[in-house]
């Protein structure tokens, strides 16, 4: 079955390309192409690359985080969801700078968000005398190993607590939700198919049958 | 301002494109009727909509920023929408879903097609409360059954001995084949005596009428390519246009009914859109089918002095006895369904497998006189925005004590667990029956315009304790479910301080009633036909003059009145009685 929804304009496809590889975006192709050539022929091969309407390509085009802003969360995204035999870390994913895109489109997430990376800066310089992204690998554990875990942190620690669950949420929708992230997870579907029923093997791991619904007709 | 008008005389005007103004427009077109449509919104076409869309072709991956149900649903709108708002009564709530577009809320809905049953049109005869139908099962029930052939829905008749006898047959497609968790809910819902059945659905798991089948991407809600479900504008609309006797003006903000000076229908005022003017179109019968509160709102806007309440509103009742369905949820996460063999579990846009409800509540004694059904959801589906959220709340269980830190983390043992717990959440929504009440209403708001300078809806809706203790028969219920299936809640189970999560007013978007039919004029603004009382050429053909709302969603029993409204129409015409 052919699908025609996916398809994007070229102009579009070339203008998202130049942003994307001026923010050092990798999710929308798996190598930096360069010449617009070699863009046009990935344009070709893919039919799922992201589309930008105008108004987010202005959203596109805005900073929300400064430099040393985008420094800690790339570190932070990556400590949460690193790469492992099965797929790559947070940011070959481009979950930064798909928080930094998030911001813009729900601004009510920037004050909290800003805050807490503030908030993690101070208690490192307090406990290590340097912010968070020049703290030793040994260092930043410690960090987070004070506010990753709600049962067990401290309670002065809650405010930290409660930026990291958020972070680690939007850390975890923006791996899952990319072409890497999926794959990882091993979704199916998204395609056009034949519905015939769950496979023999989940059904007798689960102890259930279509013999318990032996009495109706079903199609396929 | 000049108001510009159109020469042309229709036959009818319909305003509205979703079920029941699609519905009017079909039959009435291929009756040979000239008819002309005022849609609010733009022009829709499901076959451009954002199916197979992955979450990463968008930089907010689907988060639901500028629509409720996230940004590849098929619905232009939402509870609120910029420019047209509404308020409410302090102390009170209604959220009001308004789908700006052609074909309106049937692009996006969920596709659940029940008939009403024989006890829901005498309520008031089962359990002494709010008001009989003026019409009973067997009045609607052809209707039902040419909305089942020419629409196309999926289920089974449901076997005597269970005793359903309020879930009436129909004419069914086969249902798609359970899926696996849905088969456990069975499992554990036989021994507490909950029925557990192929559900209803208005999507063709055989090709039908000229559509083909459903191709099984569970995407329904984003408008499907193939038409395979049901939506007004391929399975109404279109074959209208085809009659050549409809005129669509998209972008048609209807302002008012025009009437003569005896008091009838002249045609429908309306601001287009797209230059900010006002226009007329003339028709010799008006038929609102606007949404329910839009057709009351348009109504009591349509003062003349032959109609000083509004136009149909004699009674006081226009605007009367709103009623949403009641809704309430709960889920639970499963052991036997972590770390799952992994294929594709997207079926059809909805449930396979639902439950009807299965108690008589006079015998029973509940201590809440209607009923609800449950829909079941769970499995693993795409990704989507918020996918993975809050797993610190829930990645220590069913490990055995592995984990020494409590829930959170991050690392390589996040990362694993974000795969263990993908598709082991299973979860039940309540859609429950409310009783019909004079003082849940909505009416004109005197201070409050809309950006086209029509007044707007002010509501007035609170739940009684009748809805507060359905919800929480709903999400007990639900609790010895999920306990019974071997599994553990979610969160916290909700208690009385939050009426046990029963959703507020309008969350379910299955509003109705506001112009209720009735035997008599001086309790409903129209008869058994959706004809008003006091304007013989004026119908209502949307939820509007349902005088209750049933424990089933309203969109089939919408379409079979207004179909039976649209031959009405056509026989009081030929007739010349209108």
């Amino acid at each position: 079955m052919e699908h025609n929804s996916n398809k994007i304009n070229r102009r579009d496809s070339l203008k998202w390309m130049g942003v994307a590889s001026l923010a050092g975006i990798t999710w929308a192709c798996d190598t930096q192409e360069t010449t617009e050539t070699a863009q046009e022929e990935h344009q070709h091969a893919t039919d799922d690359s992201l589309k930008l309407s105008e108004a987010d390509q202005k959203l596109m085009n805005q900073q929300f985080f400064t430099d040393e802003e985008m420094k800690t969360i790339r570190v932070l995204s990556d400590i949460i969801i690193p790469a492992d035999d099965r797929s790559g870390s947070a940011t070959d994913a481009g979950v930064p700078e798909f928080i930094e895109f998030m911001m813009k489109d729900q601004p009510r997430h920037q004050t909290g968000m800003r805050g807490g990376l503030h908030w993690l800066n101070v208690q490192c310089n307090k406990q290590f005398g340097k912010p968070f992204p020049d703290c030793s690998e040994e260092e930043q554990t410690n960090m987070l190993d004070q506010i990753a875990y709600p049962e067990m942190a401290r309670p002065e620690m809650s405010v930290g607590v409660n930026f990291f669950n958020n972070f680690r949420d939007f850390v975890a929708t923006g791996f899952f939700t990319s072409k890497m992230g999926i794959e990882d997870l091993g979704y199916q579907g998204n395609r056009a198919t034949v519905w015939q029923g769950s496979p023999q093997e989940v059904l007798d791991k689960l102890n259930v049958s279509y013999d318990m619904v032996k009495e109706y007709k079903f199609v396929n | 301002m000049q108001i510009k008008e159109n020469g042309t005389e229709y036959d009818v005007c319909v305003v509205g494109s979703g079920a029941g103004g699609g519905m009017a427009a079909k039959v009435l077109t291929e009756a040979g009727a000239k008819v002309v449509m005022l849609e609010a919104g733009p022009t829709f076409n499901s076959a451009e909509g954002d199916m197979f869309k992955w979450p990463y072709q968008s930089p907010r991956r689907g988060a639901s920023t500028h629509r409720p149900f996230g940004e590849f649903d098929a619905a232009y709108g939402g509870w609120e929408i910029d420019g047209e708002p509404y308020t409410t009564v302090s102390g009170t709530e209604f959220d009001w879903f308004r789908s700006r577009m052609l074909g309106g809320r049937t692009n996006h809905w969920g596709r659940i097609s029940l008939r009403f049953g024989p006890k829901d049109f005498q309520r008031r005869s089962v359990d002494g409360l709010g008001d009989n139908w003026p019409i009973t099962y067997e009045d609607i029930k052809p209707y039902y059954d040419k909305v089942d052939r020419l629409v196309g829905v999926f289920g089974v008749n449901f076997p005597k001995e269970l005793g359903l006898d309020n879930e009436p047959d129909g004419i069914f497609l086969p249902p798609p084949k359970p899926r696996a968790y849905e088969l456990m809910v069975k499992k554990a819902c036989d021994p507490m005596g909950i029925p557990v059945l192929p559900s209803r659905l208005s999507i063709l798991t055989q090709p039908h009428n000229g559509r083909a089948a459903c191709h099984y991407c569970s995407q329904c809600n984003r408008g499907c390519s193939t038409y395979s479900n049901f939506s007004s504008p391929p399975v109404l609309i279109t074959p209208a246009q085809n009659t050549g006797n409809l005129t669509l003006i998209t972008n048609a903000m209807a302002r008012e009914v025009l009437t003569n000076e005896e008091g009838l229908a002249t045609g429908v005022s309306y601001v287009n859109k797209e230059d900010g003017l006002d226009y007329t179109v003339k028709a010799k019968v008006v038929v609102l089918a606007a949404s329910s509160c839009e057709t009351a709102r348009l109504m009591l806007n349509s003062k003349s002095s032959r109609h000083p309440n509004g136009l149909g509103n004699s009674s006081g009742m226009v605007g009367k006895y709103l009623m949403d369905s009641t809704g309430a949820s709960y889920a639970g996460l499963f052991p036997q369904l972590t770390d799952r063999f992994r294929y594709n579990e997207d079926g059809i846009g909805g449930m396979h497998m639902y439950v009807p409800w299965w108690i008589d509540n006079m015998k029973a004694k509940l201590d809440f006189p209607r009923g609800y059904h449950i829909e079941i959801y769970g499995g693993m589906g795409m990704p989507g925005y918020g996918f993975g959220g809050g797993i610190h709340r829930y990645n220590t269980w069913f490990k055995n004590g592995q984990t020494s830190n409590g829930g959170g983390g991050y690392g390589k043992q996040l990362k694993e667990d974000y795969r263990y717990y993908y598709g082991s959440m299973v979860g039940f929504s309540g859609r429950g029956e409310p009783v019909a009440r004079e003082d849940n209403y909505c009416e004109i708001d005197p201070n409050q315009l809309d950006q086209w300078g029509i007044p707007v809806l002010r509501f007035h809706y609170k739940w009684s304790d009748y809805e507060v203790k359905q919800a929480k028969h709903m999400v007990d219920t639900f609790e010895e479910i999920i306990h019974e299936m071997g599994g553990k809640p979610l969160w916290q189970k909700p208690g009385a301080d939050t009426d046990y999560g029963l959703l507020a007013p309008g969350r379910i978007i299955h509003e109705v009633g506001v112009a209720r039919m009735g035997k008599d004029p001086k309790k409903a603004p129209v008869n058994e036909y959706c004809q008003s009382y006091d304007c013989k050429n004026l119908f209502v053909a949307d939820g509007a003059s349902f005088v209750t709302n049933a424990d089933k969603n309203p969109t089939w029993t919408i379409l079979a009145l207004s179909m039976r409204t649209a031959e009405y129409i056509v026989d009081q015409r030929k007739k010349a009685n209108i």
